[in-house]
């Protein structure tokens, strides 16, 4: 194609591999603005958003924006002894400017997380600095209060000059800057994230174990009865994936209330005395029962549609060739439904992680997961940002999940119905 | 499953043993749902079988509840219902038309980045729903949409949309394009051809995709939890407020209602996904 002379051209005269290239580019566009409105509704609505909760995790611009002038002046200030004076004097008419305006309570609640007792010293800074007089700042303010003359608080101030900080993520294991910078661990007595973490990977796990050990006989049936039989039988499957969670968690909570059903049967075989009824409900007991059964449909669904393409002639191939039924099981079949059992694992375990609705109703305090502490911040505590940096954490974690299975799997494996 | 005569005995046990734990599974899987109906009609206020029921005594059972979930005073199924069914019904039609533009893109063969573009447009199906709905509300809260139903139905088309993009994608992977080509070369313009030959063709994903999302919207409670003010109550806000606070036999009609909803949706996708099969000519 270097000479003129050898370019097919169409009959408009345009060379054939530009018009080709024009009407590619055309089918590109195309398909691309078919997928544009819902790509750019998400990307405002949810990536974007996700984004937003990042930015709440680490944003600590609060203290930074009460105290201009106070960090410009903190600049060269090593931070060994009592800052020079025109630290205090900044902080003085940055604390001025925040007394006028009714602010001054969120930066002594602020600066009372970093260090004790800064609510009271400030408190009496605002009464007696009506009486200053200009000049000589320095001495004035330490003369309010004996704290003020102790480097540690003024230190304390320096910590808050960062305009972001990782300490919610850092409280969300259970761990924090102490006063020289280090990262320590939270005294053992008020640590409560980690174990929640633990707990919900422990159930996510064992709800996930449960599920494959109960859905992997019945998907095997399915597949392997006539279809007249397990159509009918795939009802049993399908009505609880379609029925709501809450009518689902509210039957659990019937079935295993201490005057429920199935303390009345073990009663009645004599399992348990009828005034020894065991508590089923409201703790971890209850958390696995209800969440294994919500998510066993979520298992067997993957497994059926793998087994449902394995052909029956491989296991009477197996067989013929000398193996029992049991070897050619496990040389033949099970590895076939591997696919399967990825994707079904992947999906309960992942749908497990970040279950909120049945653990806190039948989960009491100790079947609780992280989901619900995230809950708790958002509508208890307002404390969003730290349950933007544990969501954003449980995030990150699946994520991480993801990629493994992508590595040890393929997503591209994954069959769902 | 009859097993062929010549089958050894521990095989033979070992097959029934097999049955036996299909069966064991089978009724963990359904029976508790079939708890909730013979205790709705219970006569009392308990939510356990009281000795009547035991004995079949008729005066035992009742329509009590369900009068009060209709009749009740101050009862807020009314509203609660009216509201799910406006948000759910809208959130449909909002995932329908999106996911189903979106999903044809996705399968012409000109699509660039299309791995990166699929993940995007389903990642509300992978990431937990708390994170979804923590993200959610701040946007909402944002946009001045927090409590208000324009709100609830935008946040259930985020969460609709990826199975509605699933469902049609998967149907337009059978799809013969020189359908579409035969109707171009005869004249027909792109819309036409959509109205008239794509879309009855793909109508069963789209109708089970929209069937997932009505679904979804109709049963979410995470998100709609954050979202809600008093006036937005939705039938899952009020069955978990009433199952934190007091679980009354009223819970249980409304819930018996909604398992026969969801057998009803149940039996309209399976026909649709067996049409759909039969159309795409897979025979199994």
């Amino acid at each position: 194609m270097s000479s003129e002379t050898q370019k097919i051209l169409t009959t408009d005269g345009i060379p054939l591999e530009v018009s080709l290239k024009k009407a590619e580019r055309k089918n590109k566009l195309k398909a691309f603005l078919l997928v544009a409105p819902l790509l750019l509704f998400l990307i405002i609505t949810y990536i974007f958003p996700i984004g937003d909760m990042l930015m709440r995790s680490i944003d600590d611009r609060m203290v930074t924006n009460m105290l201009p002038k106070t960090f410009k002046a903190m600049e060269d200030w090593d931070g060994k002894e009592l800052p020079p004076e025109k630290v205090f004097e900044a902080f003085y008419f940055d604390y001025k400017l925040l007394v006028e305006e009714k602010t001054f309570g969120k930066l002594a609640t602020q600066l009372n997380y970093e260090k004790n007792g800064f609510k009271s010293i400030l408190k009496k800074l605002k009464r007696k600095m009506k009486k200053f007089e200009e000049g000589n700042y320095k001495e004035q303010i330490m003369g309010v209060h004996k704290r003020w003359a102790n480097v540690e608080y003024w230190r304390a101030i320096q910590r808050r000059s960062a305009s972001f900080t990782n300490a919610k993520y850092l409280k969300g294991i259970d761990m924090y800057e102490n006063e020289d910078g280090k990262i320590v661990n939270v005294p053992e007595d008020r640590q409560i994230h980690r174990v929640l973490w633990l707990r919900t990977l422990e159930v996510a796990f064992f709800v996930t174990l449960l599920c494959f050990l109960m859905a992997y006989p019945i998907a095997h049936l399915l597949a392997t009865l006539p279809m007249k039989y397990s159509n009918l039988l795939m009802i049993c499957v399908l009505l609880p994936f379609w029925t709501s969670l809450l009518v689902r968690t509210a039957s659990w909570m019937i079935l295993l209330q201490q005057q429920g059903v199935v303390n009345d049967f073990f009663v009645f075989i004599g399992l348990v005395a009828d005034d020894a009824r065991p508590e089923m409900m409201y703790n971890k007991t209850g958390t696995y029962v209800a969440m294994t059964q919500i998510l066993l449909p979520f298992m067997v669904l993957p497994l059926y549609s793998v087994m449902k393409t394995i052909s029956p002639s491989l296991m009477r191939a197996g067989k013929s060739l000398g193996g029992t039924p049991f070897v050619a099981f496990w040389k033949v079949y099970f590895p076939l439904t591997i696919p399967g059992i990825g994707a079904g694992c992947l999906l309960v375990f992942i749908l497990a992680i970040g279950y909120y609705i049945t653990p806190a109703l039948v989960g009491g305090a100790s079947g609780t997961l992280i989901s619900n502490q995230i809950a708790f911040h958002m509508k208890s505590t307002l404390d969003w940002s730290f349950a933007s940096a544990m969501g954003l954490m449980l995030l990150a974690g699946v994520l991480a999940i993801y990629w493994i299975y992508n590595k040890l799997v393929g997503i591209d494996n994954i069959k769902l119905g | 499953m009859a097993l062929p005569k010549y089958t050894e005995p521990h095989y033979r046990i070992w097959h029934y043993v097999y049955l036996l734990i299909c069966t064991c599974v089978f009724f963990f899987l359904i029976a508790p749902l079939f708890v909730i109906f013979p205790l709705s009609f219970n006569a009392e206020e308990f939510l356990s079988f009281s000795d009547g029921m035991k004995r079949l005594d008729p005066d035992a059972f009742s329509l009590r509840w369900y009068k009060d979930m209709i009749y009740g005073t101050k009862n807020p199924w009314g509203l609660a219902a009216k509201n799910s069914f406006i948000i759910a019904i809208f959130a449909t039609l909002g995932s329908v038309l999106l996911g189903t533009v979106a999903a044809l893109g996705l399968s012409s063969r000109h699509m660039p980045y299309k791995g990166l573009i699929m993940a995007t447009l389903i990642s509300p199906m992978i990431v937990p729903l708390i994170i979804s709905g923590v993200a959610i509300f701040f946007f909402m809260a944002k946009a001045g949409l927090a409590a208000t139903h324009t709100g609830i139905v935008l946040a259930h088309i985020i969460l609709g949309t990826p199975f509605v993009v699933i469902t049609v994608t998967a149907t337009l992977s059978g799809f013969d394009h020189s359908v579409t080509r035969a109707a171009s070369s005869l004249g027909s313009d792109p819309v036409n051809t959509f109205m008239k030959i794509t879309l009855p063709l793909i109508l069963p994903g789209v109708i089970s995709g929209g069937l997932f999302a009505f679904v979804t919207s109709f049963d979410e409670v995470v998100v709609v939890l954050f979202l809600a003010g008093l006036e937005n109550t939705t039938i899952p806000i009020q069955m978990w407020t009433g199952l934190r606070e007091q679980l009354s036999p009223t819970i249980l009609a409304v819930a018996t209602c909604l398992i026969i909803l969801s057998t009803l949706i149940l039996v309209t996708a399976e026909l649709l996904r067996r049409r759909s099969e039969r159309l795409r000519g897979i025979n199994r």
